[in-house]
């Protein structure tokens, strides 16, 4: 059955289906629902619900559930992810699943509380200190995301990798006809042997993201990249739209994407063959599919509420076989179709 | 084929929930909707605004460039919103807060006295509705049929069932008004 | 090891390492009374027979390898952040005995919000504060709890208050508020105060498992190596200057 709902309301849903046990926040727009959807429904399905003192300490509790082996969540917009960096990094060190809702706003600093996409490099480079990556999934539908939120628990349980759900205002305030996604067998949920349960009957087990030997830091971060390389060739998702005989592709990830979307349409009604790609993974990003494309369409907009970061990806993977141009907005202004249509129009031939 | 519609007023006038009706009787009918509120930089002026799209295909862009229907509850959402409209589309303007008559020619004015029929039928809050009615007319993409049915739901989860009956005769009374100026 | 060596007829033991304990060695300096407070913390464990369920937290500073001494689950936290990291253990899995073990500077400077609300919430969490004035790992800087005066490598003149401020006195502030089960600040200079700090170590974990929430033992200890003076002299540094600012007992017992 579909139900009308909002997109921070279906990811807080989804993740109480995805099995999420303890979910800790601090209040901020605009993702604000998610946290009062939260605070509703979590201890009803026999959850924690716990509003923290800080973005830090929310994070730092994601840790502590996690080491405790259950699945855990926090959510916030850009100023407060920030603030959640330093944990996110123990996170991948301590190899802690979690994931992190990020329903991104303008800024920098702290900017305002309109959708924009300006946390990429943030959350796609790692973000906090250190050698690392998270998992990072961006829905462009209120659907999309209730099941991306599914798969993000799966994968960081797998990969032992916090996960990232990289959102926008527009995303999470905006409502759309959705179908959840059936509730996870909590028996089919992964065996975690490393978590801290108590050392009766076992030896003590420890949860670290150190090792002041050079050597040991070394294999520790190795375990890490080997588990990089792995998730980099088994999950890189992306959705193309009329790529097939398209003749400028635009790469839009997000409420960007959707956007692109309606522009492809636009353009093709007005007898331009534009295409789509669309990352969904932002990381690991579709580096070869874009590349193919690039082998036969000589234009490659990426269009962005950023100025430019994505971008820097679509480049690597054309390496100079089409041309690149950007369109971007900045600050929360989100374009309309027809404004980037007319950035179709200026690059196509 | 997309129709979007803005709704426009000041807060607490029930403009997102009017909003929100509407696309839950869309997504009823087996249309595909969204419903985006005034958000971000739209939020200046002190308006609260929603956009909804009925569409028969997936939604792309919740933004709407040329709405088919305005509903514009106080003089400055219609300052705003009118040049936006598309040609030959309908603004309902509450005629009984906002001072003037739509500009342009090329679009069809639905003045609706809503606060006054609100008034009449002895609950002010249901200007919303009465708005609401008027625009579903206007629109002729749902039956009011179905957004009376999407009203009751609505209103059902948010424990206000006894102010169903009100808002039934809201939406019915704004439906009627508009007939007046319709073809 | 020797601890592990066969007593020879006639023999009785009286003194063996904890079960909690490893046979790891102390990597503390001569003199420090981290040593002390960790046994007393292995000693409550096993008095209470709560080993196999217990998760201790290790902080940033001298006690960063604290889950080598121990027989137990570990976790480290991040500089400051033992008491989120403790909640979030304790909310997912209320079974589990949670304790963080934090220096001065990890709890009362940078961890000052998180201990705070944790105390504030009346988290069922137990927490063992080490109070020796002074950064240790780091080299020896100024702490928030560093003495009116005191020369550190970053208060070189001595903590001059009107700059840097007065010690923190956090076991009193906590002490001020509704959530707290348990807030008392003991000393291990001397057999007596051992004795003391051991049994209010053992009711802040007995207190746990009794679910009466937030327990706090500050040990108010001595850091000879960079207060530049011999064990001895750091056991007179504890009595005579940090007593004067960090008297001991019980700040709050709550029966509930």
């Amino acid at each position: 059955m579909r139900v009308l709902m909002r997109g921070n309301e279906a990811i807080a849903e989804a993740a109480i289906r995805a099995g999420c046990k303890c979910y800790f926040c601090y209040p901020i727009t605009p993702q604000g629902e998610l946290v009062e959807y939260m605070a509703r429904h979590l201890p009803q399905q026999g959850g924690v619900f716990l509003q923290a003192e800080s973005e830090v300490a929310a994070i730092n509790m994601v840790y502590g559930a996690s080491a405790a082996g259950v699945r855990t969540m926090t959510s916030s917009s850009s100023p407060g992810i920030s603030l959640k960096m330093e944990g996110i990094s123990y996170l991948a060190g301590s190899r802690l699943p979690a994931v992190i809702v990020n329903v991104m706003r303008g800024g920098p600093g702290l900017g305002n509380i309109a959708p924009a996409q300006g946390d990429y490099f943030q959350a796609t480079k790692g973000g906090g200190h250190g050698d690392y990556r998270l998992i990072v999934l961006a829905p462009s539908t209120v659907q999309e995301a209730a099941e991306l939120v599914m798969l993000a628990f799966d994968l960081s349980d797998h990969y032992r990798v916090p996960a990232m759900i990289l959102a926008d205002g527009m995303l999470g305030q905006m409502m759309e006809p959705v179908e959840l996604p059936e509730p996870v067998d909590e028996g089919t949920i992964l065996e975690k042997p490393w978590a801290l349960t108590g050392a009766e009957g076992r030896e003590p087990r420890v949860v670290l993201s150190f090792d002041l030997d050079p050597q040991g830091l070394k294999e520790m971060n190795l375990t890490l990249q080997r588990t990089y390389r792995e998730i980099e060739a088994h999950e890189v998702r992306w959705e193309e739209v009329d790529t097939a005989d398209a003749e400028i592709l635009l790469v839009a990830y997000g409420t960007m994407g959707r956007i692109a979307k309606t522009v492809v349409r636009l353009a093709r009604a007005e007898g331009i063959r534009a295409g789509l790609l669309r990352p969904i993974s932002l990381w690991p990003f579709p580096y070869e599919p874009i590349r193919a494309l690039a082998e036969r369409i000589p234009v490659v907009l990426t269009v962005e509420l950023s100025a430019g970061q994505m971008w820097e990806d679509v480049r690597l993977a054309v390496e100079g076989r089409a041309a690149t141009p950007f369109y971007g907005e900045l600050g929360g202004v989100v374009p309309t179709p027809k404004e980037i249509l007319s950035e179709v129009k200026k690059h196509a031939r | 084929m997309e129709t979007g519609v803005i709704f426009a007023g000041f807060g607490g006038q029930g403009i997102l929930l009017a909003g929100k009706v509407l696309a839950r009787a869309g997504m009823d009918q087996g249309l595909e909707v969204t419903w985006l509120p005034s958000y971000g930089p739209e939020m200046r002026g002190g308006t609260a605004n929603c956009t909804v799209i009925l569409a028969d295909e997936p939604v792309g862009s919740p933004i709407v460039d040329a709405p088919r229907a305005l509903v514009a509850l106080n003089g400055p959402s219609l300052d705003r919103f009118e040049p936006k409209v598309a040609p030959g589309g309908a603004v309902v303007v509450n005629s009984s807060l906002v001072p003037r008559p739509v500009r342009r020619k090329d679009v069809r004015e639905i003045p609706v006295p809503v606060n006054d029929i609100a008034r009449e039928l002895g609950e002010p809050r249901t200007i919303n509705m009465v708005a609401l009615g008027a625009a579903v007319r206007a629109l002729g993409i749902l039956p009011l049929q179905a957004v009376i049915q999407a009203m009751v739901e609505e209103l059902g989860e948010r424990g206000r069932k006894r102010l169903v009956e009100v808002n039934r005769e809201a939406l019915a009374r704004g439906y009627a008004e508009a007939g007046r100026f319709l073809a | 090891m020797l601890a592990d060596a066969k007593i020879p007829e006639g023999y009785v033991r009286v003194f063996r390492r904890p079960d909690s304990m490893s046979d790891a060695p102390y990597t503390y300096c001569p003199g420090c009374h981290h040593g002390v407070i960790g046994r007393l913390v292995a000693e409550a464990i096993d008095e209470l027979g709560i080993r196999g369920r217990t998760v201790g937290i290790a902080p940033v500073g001298c006690a960063v390898f604290l889950y080598r001494f121990y027989r137990c689950d570990f976790v480290q936290a991040a500089h400051g952040r033992a008491c989120a990291v403790a909640t979030g253990l304790k909310r997912a899995n209320p079974d589990l005995i949670v304790f963080s073990y934090q220096g001065d500077g990890d709890l009362a400077a940078i961890g000052t919000a998180e201990t705070v609300h944790a105390a504030n919430r009346g988290e069922n969490i137990t927490v063992i504060f080490v109070n020796n004035q002074i950064y240790g790992m780091t080299g020896g800087e100024m702490a928030p709890t560093t003495l009116p005066g005191q020369r550190t490598v970053t208060t070189p003149e001595g903590r001059d208050v009107r700059a840097t401020g007065y010690p923190l006195k956090i076991s009193e502030m906590l002490a001020q508020l509704d959530g707290p089960a348990y807030i008392t600040r003991q000393a291990v200079y001397d057999v007596r105060h051992v004795q003391m700090a051991r049994r209010a170590i053992l009711q802040a974990f007995r207190n746990q498992l009794e679910g009466k929430g937030f327990s706090m033992v500050e040990v108010v200890a001595a850091c000879p190596t960079n207060l530049k003076v011999s064990p001895v002299d750091g056991n007179k540094w504890v009595t005579e200057q940090a007593l004067r600012y960090f008297p001991l007992g019980d700040l709050k017992v709550r029966d509930r």
